[in-house]
């Protein structure tokens, strides 16, 4: 690269980019930063007085110990998985969906609307099927309307699915408060689905484990197989070769997006219906940000997320684990997430490059 | 009406003030062509280790048997709280500068990590101080409302301008000096070049690399204090769960609003300010509290679509924002 002719100062490290990589050596350094996070994690946990080896295994066996806490990791996988693979929808087309808390909110409400006031009219059989349909429209509507915005005038859907996130936050709120305030109930709550109507579970938890399995495999399928999943990784590459291609952008993005919401509104069925029985600001819990984090980690592969999203899940019921036995506040979950994702995002440098040392020559394949 | 009104103005300057600090740190940052998301993230890390910053500062005086004195409480409060969300700043510089990380994705993981960092610490520190973390009448003086002679004492005026806290002020100084910046000084005349073209800014000669994370830095510093600000004025100096809440995420959209320009973020944090606490002063008969809330956030998107609709080339977001620069990649 550079002549030897005129002085050039060398820099000390300088950085080239890879033609290739075996794909062993590249699951090599990302298990490497990986272990590197967990051990980031642990000197936090050090400088706090405790032992980071008892505090990963009680968070291990928080998760996993026992039955009962098996069914509640499951349980928060659940959602996880399904959102993240609702999110890797628009995420592969670049369009930045962190409006899943709100679209999740909005498919509760609308299976709440179902669930709570026709439960008498209705057998179970319909009456699940008419609260899945009604999140699903619910959720893609909410999901549509900044891709409607962004298709037509360019709108930053970022700021457009966050804020909605908020609207839905205080419309639960008022219902809670107003329209659908539980009956003889002195503090603001929604009633509960009557038992008739939640949702069976196979063993030990809620179906919804079933249907998330199922969607693994379907949005596998979509991504890599079917016309409509091409065009969404073109568009993803960049929009001008999309369009150059014939494909209609914004067509793309009205009908991903409404898939991405609709996906992350039948979450909201199934938290409402199969976890919670109700509705409250919690119903989300922070689902919506953190299935973005399982996305992204899996490289948008929804066998990845799989992986990924029973992982996060176990963090996040270990921590519960560890804020009783270690009195170590259970937010840590979210620290040790954050510090995982900082080291994967990280590890990428060194997989697409690599480092040279002064003085090294450069080696040609 | 005439003190509904005025004192909606008051409650207005008070809230609008961490968004203009969020916005301003924003707008450093994206000038530099690093669109940040993760402000949320470091106004969390700021609202905390403000308020620690002051509580320990506090508890340390007291063992040694001195009396600890206000002022020096918010000047720790102000460098632990820069310090915090230059922090943050340099961890999303670091991944994004240096290693070339997506700067949407990395700005996110801020956000999720600063909200755990905050939230984490705020209940620890709080068990070990048993229950609560809680300044004292000292520091909760300093960030209360200040008296300056004569000015305070003007009718109407005084009671409008001159009576806030000293982190408004603070703040309308960052915005005044940051719009001296980007258009009178050399420093910031190149650091807009590297935002809206960095190949060409590099070929000029200027160091992309140094400009980059030194806006991001401050900028996160910045958007720290305003944290802080939650922390210590919002919440009065006790540890809130979850204080942040979204401000982070308004001053990102009120970055757009101002046209990316310091001076007009002093008049939108002024209106979003307005919109978020105007539930309080004025009452709209059966509008449920609840739907009042949305005010705020329905505004911002009604502005979003309406900026969007009206594209101006003068008053855009800086053109490499969002791009990672990479030399070898021209």
């Amino acid at each position: 690269m550079s002549s030897h002719g005129t002085q050039v100062k060398e820099p000390l490290i300088r950085m080239v980019k890879r033609d290739s990589i075996s794909q062993n050596k590249a699951w090599g350094i990302r298990a490497a930063a990986f272990i590197l996070s967990l051990v980031t994690g642990g000197i936090v946990i050090l400088l706090l007085g405790h032992n980071p080896f008892s505090v990963y295994v009680s968070m291990v066996k928080g998760a996993w110990g026992s039955r009962t806490v098996i069914y509640e990791t499951v349980k928060l996988a659940v959602p996880l998985l399904i959102t993240a693979i609702g999110i890797s929808f628009a995420f592969k087309m670049k369009f930045w969906n962190i409006g899943g808390e709100g679209q999740i909110l909005v498919g509760a409400v609308a299976a709440g609307a179902f669930g709570l006031f026709t439960a008498h009219i209705f057998p179970k059989l319909p009456l699940v099927i008419l609260m899945m349909l009604a999140s699903i429209v619910a959720g893609g509507l909410y999901g549509l309307l900044p891709a409607v915005c962004k298709a037509k005038w360019g709108t930053n859907e970022t700021l457009f699915t966050l804020m909605l996130n908020y609207i839905a936050l205080a419309f639960i709120k008022y219902l809670m408060n107003g329209p659908w305030k539980a009956e003889g109930s002195s503090f603001p709550k929604i009633g509960m689905l009557t038992p008739g109507a939640r949702l069976t579970k196979v063993l030990g938890v809620h179906w919804g484990w079933i249907l998330a399995l199922i969607l693994v495999v379907v949005a596998y399928i979509y991504f890599n197989k079917t016309k409509q999943g091409y065009e969404i990784a073109v568009v993803g590459e960049s929009t001008n070769t999309a369009r150059y291609a014939g494909i209609n952008v914004g067509r793309v993005f009205r009908r991903t997006m409404f898939l991405s919401g609709a996906l992350c509104g039948l979450v909201g069925m199934l938290q409402f219906a199969g976890a919670d029985y109700t509705i409250t600001e919690g119903t989300a819990g922070g689902v919506g940000f953190t299935a973005i984090t399982v996305a992204w980690l899996a490289k948008m592969n929804p066998f990845g997320m799989l992986v990924v999203s029973v992982f996060i899940a176990m963090l996040e019921r270990g921590a519960n684990a560890i804020q009783t036995q270690f009195k170590i506040p259970a937010s840590a979950s979210d620290l040790l997430i954050g510090i995982i994702l900082f080291f994967m995002l990280g590890c990428e440098f060194f997989i697409s490059y690599k480092l040279i040392g002064r003085g090294k020559e450069e080696h040609h394949a | 009406m005439l003190n509904t009104l005025s004192g909606l103005f008051t409650a207005a300057v008070l809230a609008g003030t961490p968004l203009l600090l969020g916005a301003l740190g924003e707008i450093l940052t994206e000038k530099s062509g690093n669109l940040n998301l993760g402000v949320e993230g470091m106004m969390f890390m700021g609202a905390i280790t403000g308020l620690a910053g002051s509580y320990y500062y506090e508890q340390a005086v007291i063992q040694s048997g001195g009396t600890p004195t206000g002022v020096m409480s918010a000047l720790i409060a102000l460098f632990a709280s820069f310090l915090a969300g230059a922090l943050g700043a340099l961890i999303y510089g670091f991944l994004t500068i240096t290693l070339r990380a997506n700067q949407n994705v990395t700005g996110l993981t801020l956000t999720i990590f600063g909200t755990g960092f905050g939230n984490f610490f705020g209940e620890y520190i709080g068990q070990q101080a048993g229950g609560y973390v809680a300044v004292s009448d000292v520091t909760k003086g300093v960030f209360s409302r200040l008296n300056i002679p004569v000015l305070s004492d003007i009718p109407v005026i005084g009671s409008l301008f001159f009576r806030d806290n000293w982190l408004v002020y603070f703040a309308i100084v960052v915005a005044v000096v940051m719009a001296w910046f980007f258009n009178r000084s050399r420093v910031g005349l190149n650091l807009r070049a590297v935002g809206e073209n960095p190949a060409t800014a590099d070929a000029a000669g200027i160091n992309i690399t140094l400009y980059k994370y030194l806006a991001t830095v401050i900028g996160g510093g910045i958007c720290g204090i305003g944290g802080m600000y939650m922390s210590m004025v919002t919440t009065s100096g006790v540890w809130v769960h979850d204080c942040v809440s979204g401000y982070g995420w308004l001053a990102v959209a009120l970055v757009i609003f101002a046209t990316w320009s310091p001076a007009r973020g002093m008049i939108v944090a002024l209106i979003f300010g307005g919109l978020t606490i105007m539930r309080m002063y004025i009452n709209i008969p059966g509008l449920p509290a609840q739907i009042y809330d949305m005010v705020p956030y329905v505004a911002t998107i009604i502005v979003l679509v309406v900026t969007s609709m009206r594209e101006s080339r003068e008053h855009a977001q800086p053109k490499s924002c969002g791009l990672n620069y990479f030399r070898e990649e021209r």
